[in-house]
């Protein structure tokens, strides 16, 4: 290696992945993750530039809005961090270009990060943890610790390296192929599966109300309840009708806190009629 | 029972990274699976704490940041109503009737916090013009410190103000009804985070395996990790076959084989 040739060390990586997990510390509602990304970048601009100048110019490229799923923040740093190092090399890497860079690569992360890590990882990890959980075992919330941190890690170490070694045309290519869009179908997926299991195990809906009540010739009293003849329908019925309502009024922009308290409202209404119980 | 000084340290502590947690959303301290477990443990009743965690994970498994927007809160909610239910001999269902008012209210909070980093924001660019490298870790750093106060006082004062007595009273002073409708209602009011999980995907011609997922859990005594495996093996099989990823179909033939062996284990 040349002596003048300033690239970054493993160390430096390293650091910048620690930091990483700190990437929300300072989420702000005027540009969501800009002073966040900044400090990822820190022990890379030390390293690149000696002249004040030059790291306060690197700085404030920097200081521009970001957003991205915080698990996903690997590949776009790891980029950025090679486009800086060429830059400090004496590559013509303009300014405009890191920056359109990071915008570039935000949408298509979000795209795939949201799906696979709120849609898809921590829903499962979270459920699997719960149904532990609510029998009082220990166990569930540790699984759901180490199973939703161990991939979340590996996603910002491997993403990290990946991007800085890789470099901005094949992170592009790999965006614009459908690796990414194949990872992301197949999360929705299996997603989706698990949701609508959810939907039908861990929701309870019971309509207490008598239909009917004969008693038999023999003498033992057949109550016939709503739930009765929901459940020989379909096991779970209304769990499902009520959940694709919700869904609907969801996009209706009703915000879930609301949806939440009306209903509790609901609960303690039915449940004081006798409809609900 | 009582709460020592100790206690009361470690309840501050705790609310610190979990209030931290609420805005990192790394670690996921702040889901109430772990931060509940983690008050139960202090408070010598780790059963309850994992009990509550568990319950409250279910109503706010789909309660995510997405963007900008602002979901309800899970910190505050999971750190004091463990403390209450746990301190005041409460039951689990007065545990969630304490936790989602709390939840609105800590959004209110975190909202509040999230205006406030504005300022490190401001703080951190003038540090960028003097190239002050401490100056940046410390804005950010300082930024988190803002959430995590916003969850320790309000664990704090409820710690050290609220005595067993004044919490049982007042807990009991909700009437029955409420109680029992609360828990009737904790029942189905976990469809909304599903559905939230749900919206977001925004993939309606995925929703065949909504429905499958459904008709499968209704009709069989299958498991969750029963349901993960055959969800995994059917999302390969449908990557593989979707005539719009035909190009290379290499790789996934690999994965394919190896999921399709975890499934015969797994299934029962």
């Amino acid at each position: 290696m040349e002596q003048e040739k300033k690239q970054l060390t493993k160390a430096d990586l390293f650091n910048m992945f620690l930091r990483t997990n700190l990437q929300q510390a300072s989420f702000n509602f005027e540009r969501i993750h800009a002073l966040g990304f900044c400090f990822d970048m820190v022990p890379a601009i030390k390293r690149l530039y000696r002249d004040k100048k030059d790291q306060s110019a690197a700085l404030n490229r920097h200081m521009t809005f970001f957003n991205v799923t915080p698990a996903c923040v690997g590949p776009v740093l790891g980029v950025t961090a090679a486009m800086e190092e060429a830059k400090a090399n004496g590559a013509a890497v303009e300014d405009g270009a890191i920056s359109s860079l990071k915008i570039g690569l935000m949408g298509p992360l979000c795209g795939v990060g949201d799906p696979i890590f709120w849609g898809t990882l921590r829903p499962i990890t979270a459920a699997l943890g719960a149904s532990m959980a609510v029998q009082g075992s220990l166990l569930g919330p540790v699984l759901f610790f180490l199973l939703f941190n161990i991939v979340r890690l590996a996603a910002l170490w491997f993403g990290l390296v990946y991007g800085y070694e890789r470099g901005l045309q094949v992170v592009l290519q790999n965006l614009g192929g459908n690796l990414l869009q194949k990872i992301t179908e197949g999360a929705t997926i299996l997603g989706m599966f698990v949701m609508g299991a959810l939907v039908s195990k861990w929701t309870v809906i019971k309509v207490p109300v008598v239909v009917s009540t004969i008693t038999g010739p023999d003498g033992n009293t057949v109550v016939t309840t709503v739930q009765n003849i929901l459940d020989q329908l379909m096991p779970g019925l209304l769990a499902l009708c009520l959940t694709l309502i919700v869904c609907k009024l969801l996009k209706k922009n009703i915000t879930p806190i609301t949806l939440i308290f009306g209903l509790f409202a609901v609960g303690i209404i039915g449940a004081a009629l006798g409809l609900l119980e | 029972m009582e709460i020592s000084t100790l206690q009361v340290a470690l309840i501050v502590l705790v609310s610190a990274i979990v209030g931290m947690g609420s805005v990192l959303d790394s670690f996921q301290t702040h889901r109430p699976l772990i931060a509940c477990t983690l008050i139960g443990l202090i408070l010598g009743d780790v059963t309850t704490g994992v009990i509550l965690g568990g319950t409250l994970e279910f109503i706010a498994l789909g309660w995510m940041n997405i963007g900008a927007a602002q979901s309800p809160d899970s910190a505050l909610a999971s750190i004091i109503s463990t403390i209450l239910v746990i301190v005041g001999n409460q039951s689990i269902a007065t545990g969630i009737a304490i936790a989602l008012p709390l939840s609105a209210a800590g959004q209110v909070l975190t909202v509040i916090a999230r205006t406030i980093t504005v300022f490190f924001q401001h703080a951190g660019d003038r540090y960028a013009e003097e190239a002050n490298f401490n100056g940046i870790d410390f804005c950010h750093v300082c930024a988190l410190v803002v959430q995590a106060l916003r969850v320790a006082i309000p664990a704090f004062l409820v710690t050290i103000f609220a005595s067993p007595e004044a919490i049982r009273s007042m807990l009991d002073m909700i009437p029955a009804f409420i109680t029992h409708g609360l828990q009737v209602a904790s029942g189905f009011v976990v469809v909304v985070g599903f559905s939230m999980v749900i919206n977001m995907m925004g993939a309606k011609y995925l929703m065949p395996f909504f429905f499958l997922g459904f008709v499968f859990a209704s009709f069989t005594s299958f498991n969750l990790v029963a349901f993960g495996v055959i969800g995994a093996v059917m999302a390969i099989i449908y990557v593989q076959l979707n005539p719009k990823f035909q190009k290379n179909a290499a790789a996934p033939a690999a994965a394919v084989g190896t999921n399709a062996a975890d499934d015969e284990f797994d299934d029962d």
